[in-house]
């Protein structure tokens, strides 16, 4: 019997979210340990966990796994999200490491001053429009099938899906010269495993608020 | 017609060197094309060629790949330097994001603005000394074999030696404490292929000095 994958990190999207998104996606159950303070940080380090000491931690299959985007991989792959041969994973890589930038953007936005996290969020917003949300409807409309590789659901399409949330909650119209993008996001949306994790009481985590960035700030030390 | 993969960058090191040595380990030989102007990196965005109008961009097997990642990911795949299996593969990547992190790090020092260096520097000897060697030693230790995982060479070994030669650059005596890093350094430095790459008249870069950090800053400005 296999246990569930366990999920070390705080309580909020930060680099965690898109593990949540994929392990979702894949209809997996997962459990969260949510770190509050610095004692529980330093005791996953001094129990030899974090192989650079860093979180996020998924301990899943007997390893401990720390570096999303190792982590990212390896359940694409568990999962047949990661296309059917190298040429199709390098597609999902590509597309993936894209959507993954613009994400760690917002990800990094709440902890700078004011100022700065206000430019970078419409910076953030005038990526997507022009760089990244056009090459995606470009994708969609060149070989007009459903998902964006292999004609199957692949770590893009959720990565995908999870980018443009995060950026809609940022502008609600991003969208508005998209209209593949919009039945993309509308037919991504409503996949069982998807639709499920998109409603409240799931395991998905809010926006950052002031009380998330206090407690990363305490927990880390910096 | 299957030719030399072609890679797209300034002459520097930035975020193509990984690429450059993963290919030179694999024995692939690499024709190279260089940003010289703004003009070359704006042609290159304008006839499509850069997905997401950026650089690195390596032409392969008919294809124009962006993204580092992906770049090496695909290398490490075709040339066999990825593991033989899912979990091997996990703890491939684990560790090169590792080495990933910090080279950035050490491939982005030499253009940064002037005033900023010191501190860039105390955090990168620091964390190597204290995070990265550390954690590296200790796999090594672990299994006591002579690479990273599986007992063969992975991309993880090159990517690792590679960025033990760019911080002993700037921290001269920065594996005074890691034996088996040192040992490693030896044994990958010593592979035919990756032993002629470190020597004079190969496509490895220098340093990234102050003529091509001017260079850079006019090409993406």
């Amino acid at each position: 019997m296999e246990t569930k994958p366990k999920l070390y990190y705080f309580h909020g999207r930060g680099r965690m979210e898109s593990i949540r998104w994929l392990l979702a996606a894949a209809g997996v159950e997962f459990e969260e340990e949510f770190l509050e303070t610095r004692e529980q940080y330093e005791k996953l380090q001094k129990d030899g966990r974090l192989l650079f000491d860093q979180v996020p931690l998924v301990e899943i299959d007997g390893m401990p796994l720390t570096q999303s985007r190792a982590i990212l991989s390896y359940l694409a792959a568990k999962y047949n999200l990661y296309g059917k041969d190298l040429k199709e994973r390098l597609r999902i890589d590509m597309y993936a490491d894209g959507t993954l930038d613009l994400m760690l953007m917002i990800a990094q936005a709440p902890f700078k001053p004011p100022k700065e996290k206000e430019e970078s969020y419409a910076l953030v917003v005038k990526r997507a429009k022009t760089r990244y949300f056009p090459v995606f409807e470009k994708i969609l409309k060149d070989h007009g099938e459903d998902f964006l590789v292999g004609n199957q659901l692949s770590w893009a399409d959720i990565q995908l899906l999870e980018a443009i949330l995060m950026v809609e909650e940022l502008s609600a119209p991003v969208l508005s010269d998209f209209p593949l993008l919009q039945a993309f996001k509308t037919r991504i949306s409503n996949i069982p495993t998807i639709k499920k994790f998109l409603q409240p009481g799931s395991q998905r985590k809010p926006p950052p608020d002031a009380h998330y960035v206090e407690v990363v700030r305490n927990v880390l030390n910096f | 017609m299957p030719g030399k993969p072609v890679l797209h960058y300034f002459n520097g090191r930035g975020r193509m060197e990984p690429v450059r040595w993963l290919l030179a380990a694999a024995g692939v030989e690499f024709e190279e094309k260089f940003l010289k102007t703004r003009d070359d990196l704006a042609r290159l965005r304008n006839d499509g060629s850069l997905m997401f109008q950026q650089v690195p961009m390596v032409e392969i097997d008919g294809m124009k790949l962006v993204q580092t990642k992906a770049i090496l990911n695909y290398i490490a795949s075709k040339y066999n330097l990825y593991g033989k299996d899912i979990k091997e593969r996990a703890l491939i990547d684990m560790y090169s994001e590792g080495v990933a992190d910090l080279e950035l790090m050490v491939l982005y020092f030499p253009h940064m603005p002037p005033g900023e260096k010191d501190a860039a520097l105390a955090t990168i000897k620091d964390k190597a000394r204290n995070r990265y060697f550390p954690a590296y030693e200790k796999v090594l230790k672990s299994h006591e074999q002579d690479y990273l995982v599986g007992n063969r060479l992975s991309r993880a070994d090159v990517s690792l030696v590679e960025l033990l030669y760019h911080v002993e650059e700037l921290d001269p005596s920065a594996l005074a404490n890691f034996p088996l890093l040192e040992a490693l350094r030896t044994r990958v430095s010593n592979l035919p292929t990756v032993k002629k790459f470190l020597q004079p008249g190969s496509q490895r870069k220098p340093f990234d000095d102050a003529k091509c950090v001017e260079s850079t800053k006019t090409i993406f400005s």
